[in-house]
C-alpha cells in the first residue's frame, strides 16, 4: 500500500474509516492484512476461503438459532419444585407493565437480529461464492447486516447464563437442555464468523450490482 | 500521509470508497457521506445525556424483586452484587459490578473526554484517544450482562408460593442506558480526532 497524490479513477482507493488516511487499495497475498500505517485499523483482511467459512458458520448459526428456540433451554429444580423454561421463555420474562419493552428488546438483541444479520450474510456472500451476479439489493442487505453487528448479543447473554447459574446454584439444582448447548456454540460460530468477514472484499465483489 | 479530505475527497466510513468532496451519498453502498461530521458531537452528547439521566434511576430502583413466602426483598444492582459477595462468590460479585457500574461509569467518562477533545483538536495522543474509543464502543455491550441475567433468573425462579423472582423497574432504565450510551459511542466520528494532528509530509512520490 501506497498513499499518492490527486486520483483520477477512485475505485482504487480506499480510505481508513477511523483516520481519514488515503490509500491505494492494493489486495494483500492470501493470509495477510493491509493495516492503516497511521491508526492501525484493519483495512483489508483476505483469508484462504473465507468466503465458503462464513458461509458454513452462517447455515449453522441459522439452524443453532432456529433450534435452540424450540428446544428446552435451562431446568431448575430445588425441593419439589421444578421450572423448565425455554429460550423465548427467557427472553420475554419481562411482563408487567412497561418491562414488556425489556422483553421485547431482548428477544431482538439474543434471537431476532443475529437471524436477520445471518440470513443478510448468506443472501450476500453465497451468490459471490457460487460465481454467480449478486442478487437484487445485495448492497442495501450487507449495509444493514453491517450496521445490526453490535445488536446481535448472543456472546454477552452466554455470559449472563453463567453469572445467573452461579447466582442459583447454592438454592437449587441446575439442568442444561440441548438448546443451551446450542445457543453457547452459535455463540461462539458468530464471533469467528465475524472474525472472518473481510468488509471491503465483499463490497469490491458487489460494487457492480444495481 | 495524506488524507481523503486533503486530497479533496470525502470517504465513506462504511465501505472505504472515497468521492469527490461534497457527494451526498456513496455510490457504492449507499451510506450517507461527511468528511467530518461536525454535527456528530451534538448527537454524541444528547445520547449520552439521554443514557446518563436512565442511569441515575437504574441504580435507585429495584433490579430484582424477590418474594419468598410472601415477604418481599428488593434488590439494586449494587446491593445485589453485594449480596452475592457475600456468599462467598466474589469472581461473580466482580462480573456484575464490572458490567453495571466500572463499564458505564467509565463509559460515560470516555465519551465526554473524546468529545470535548474532538471539539478543541490539539496535537498529540491521537492514537491513544482512538484506542480509548474504539474500547468504549467495543465494551458497550457487555452492560446487557445484567439485564439478561434479571431474564434468567425471572424465567427460572417461579416456585409459586415458595419463591419467585421478579424483574424491578430498574431493568427497564438500565437496559435504556446501555442502548443510549452504545447510540452515544456510535454516533462519534473518530476522524475527528486526528484533525489537530500535524500530519509528515509523504516520504514516496
Amino acid at each position: 500500500m501506497s498513499t499518492r497524490k490527486v486520483p483520477e479513477d477512485l475505485a482504487q482507493y480506499i480510505a481508513c474509516p477511523n483516520c481519514d488516511a488515503l490509500y491505494t487499495a492494493a489486495l494483500p497475498e492470501e493470509g495477510g492484512r493491509a493495516v492503516c500505517a497511521r491508526c492501525h485499523t484493519v483495512l483489508i483482511s483476505t483469508r484462504e476461503n473465507a468466503g465458503i467459512q462464513v458461509l458454513a458458520l452462517s447455515a449453522a448459526v441459522l439452524i443453532l438459532v432456529i433450534a435452540a428456540v424450540f428446544h428446552p433451554f435451562l431446568e431448575i429444580h430445588a425441593s419439589g419444585f421444578g421450572n423448565r423454561v425455554s429460550l423465548l421463555d427467557v427472553a420475554t420474562s419481562f411482563r408487567s407493565g412497561t418491562l414488556v419493552l425489556v422483553s421485547v428488546a431482548t428477544v431482538m438483541l439474543i434471537v431476532l437480529v443475529p437471524l436477520i444479520r445471518t440470513l443478510l450474510l448468506i443472501y450476500v456472500i453465497a451468490p459471490i461464492e457460487l460465481k454467480r451476479p449478486p442478487l437484487r439489493h445485495a448492497k442495501g442487505a450487507f449495509h444493514l447486516a453491517q450496521e445490526l453487528k453490535p445488536w446481535a448479543m448472543t456472546e454477552v447473554f452466554s455470559i449472563g447464563c453463567a453469572v445467573a447459574l452461579v447466582k442459583v446454584s447454592d438454592l437449587a439444582q441446575l439442568d442444561f437442555g440441548p438448546a443451551f448447548w446450542m445457543f453457547l456454540a452459535l455463540s461462539v460460530f458468530v464471533v469467528i464468523n465475524d472474525r472472518y468477514l473481510c468488509t471491503w472484499s465483499i463490497w469490491a465483489a458487489i460494487e457492480d450490482t444495481p | 500521509m495524506i488524507t481523503a479530505r486533503q486530497s479533496g475527497l470525502v470517504a465513506c466510513r462504511s465501505c472505504g470508497r472515497v468521492w469527490p468532496l461534497g457527494t451526498p451519498t456513496c455510490g457504492r453502498c449507499g451510506a450517507a457521506l461527511v468528511s467530518r461530521d461536525a454535527k456528530s458531537l451534538q448527537r454524541v452528547m444528547a445520547w449520552w445525556t439521554a443514557g446518563l439521566i436512565c442511569y441515575i434511576p437504574a441504580n435507585l430502583y429495584p433490579m430484582l424483586v424477590t418474594t419468598t413466602f410472601g415477604s418481599e426483598e428488593k434488590g439494586t444492582i449494587v446491593g445485589g452484587a453485594i449480596e452475592i459477595a457475600r456468599h462467598g462468590d466474589f469472581l461473580i460479585a466482580a462480573i456484575v459490578l464490572i458490567a453495571s457500574v466500572m463499564i458505564p461509569v467509565s463509559k460515560f467518562i470516555a465519551i465526554a473526554y473524546l468529545a470535548h477533545s474532538a471539539w478543541r483538536p490539539r496535537p498529540g495522543g491521537a492514537l491513544r484517544r482512538l484506542h480509548l474509543f474504539e474500547a468504549t464502543e467495543f465494551i458497550g455491550r457487555w452492560s446487557m450482562i445484567d439485564v439478561f441475567v434479571v431474564a434468567i433468573l425471572s424465567a427460572l425462579v417461579q416456585f409459586s408460593v415458595v419463591a419467585s423472582i421478579h424483574p424491578g423497574p430498574a431493568a427497564l432504565t438500565f437496559a435504556l442506558s446501555v442502548i443510549f450510551t452504545m447510540l452515544s459511542a456510535k454516533s462519534f466520528d473518530p476522524r475527528l480526532i486526528w484533525d489537530g494532528e500535524t500530519i509528515e509530509s509523504p516520504a514516496e512520490p
